[in-house]
């Protein structure tokens, strides 16, 4: 995965992406931001989270490039990053197309297979002739 | 759509996603099709994915590496053993990924003759519910905004 100009650690790709989501305290993290940016203090909030914890969580989530800085030097706000989870997202999505278009593109190998081969598949081969 | 075409995605416990599909073909041309490279070449992967690498071991212990390409190059790899091979009917291997490897998945395809049609049942038992999770964010449902709404949708989605 590209850095794609975070101006943060560059994201280690799905691997760290995936690792980030697998904590639901990050997740829900994740939640809180895509509905506007906050600050650390904003975020420990609902959690009844000591700062540091969430500051661990934050830390983590930076570093997959889930989650930026935002500019105010005072707050320091968090900011959801969407194009790494949109990667983990067309990842996913291309686990779903993966059946779907290559089964269709299946069935048409299986058509030419068919042409080309008994609708039945041939017994063993006899060695031993019929005599009449 | 016809018989032939619908694909069904379930998740029938934590750890497990299943993928049905109803063929137009006797299950040994399916087997076939799942395991010769030359014919995996010319149908697995999603569409702009072509696939570069394909090594099959087709044997108890032998192992499969694929590699999908997409058009801009970023390349997907997948890995495995086989542990059970059974032509037509019964095809079971492990599975990673060459980008990712949180443990070993089982794959398990079943293929059933019906009227000269093959009914393929692959189940694929992740490593932990966390793993499955990640993969099929159940796991994000609770107070997950509009974003992982596509996540959620990904294997519960019906053809």
């Amino acid at each position: 995965m590209q850095p794609q100009g975070y101006g943060q650690a560059a994201p280690r790709g799905l691997d760290s992406t995936f690792a980030a989501l697998a904590d639901p305290t990050r997740r829900a993290i994740l939640a809180r931001l895509a509905s506007g940016e906050a600050s650390v203090m904003e975020l420990a909030r609902p959690f009844a989270m000591s700062q540091p914890a969430i500051s661990k969580h934050l830390k983590v989530l930076e570093r997959a490039g889930l989650v930026s800085r935002g500019r105010d030097a005072q707050r320091r706000p968090r900011r959801l990053e969407a194009r790494p989870l949109a990667e983990a997202t067309v990842w996913l999505e291309r686990y779903r197309r993966l059946w779907e278009g290559s089964f269709r593109r299946l069935d048409a190998l299986l058509d030419e297979m068919k042409a080309v081969q008994p609708r039945r598949e041939p017994a063993a081969q006899r060695t031993r002739k019929r005599r009449r | 759509m016809n018989d032939t075409e619908a694909l069904e995605i379930t998740t029938p416990t934590e750890r497990e996603v299943v993928v049905r599909r109803l063929f137009d073909a006797p299950p040994g041309l399916v087997f076939d099709a799942l395991t010769k490279p030359e014919l995996l070449e010319r149908w697995y992967g999603p569409p702009g994915w072509t696939l570069v690498v394909c090594e099959v071991d087709l044997r108890v212990g032998g192992a499969f590496h694929f590699v999908s390409r997409r058009e801009d190059g970023k390349d997907v790899g997948q890995r495995g053993v086989y542990r059970e091979v059974a032509r037509p009917g019964r095809l079971v291997n492990t599975e990673w990924w060459d980008d990712w490897n949180p443990g070993e998945c089982l794959v398990t395809t079943v293929l059933t003759e019906q009227d000269g049609k093959t009914r393929f049942t692959s189940t694929t038992l992740f490593p932990s519910r966390e793993v499955r999770d990640t993969i099929l964010d159940s796991g994000l449902r609770n107070g997950a905004p509009a974003l992982y709404a596509k996540l959620s949708a990904c294997l519960a989605a019906r053809a």
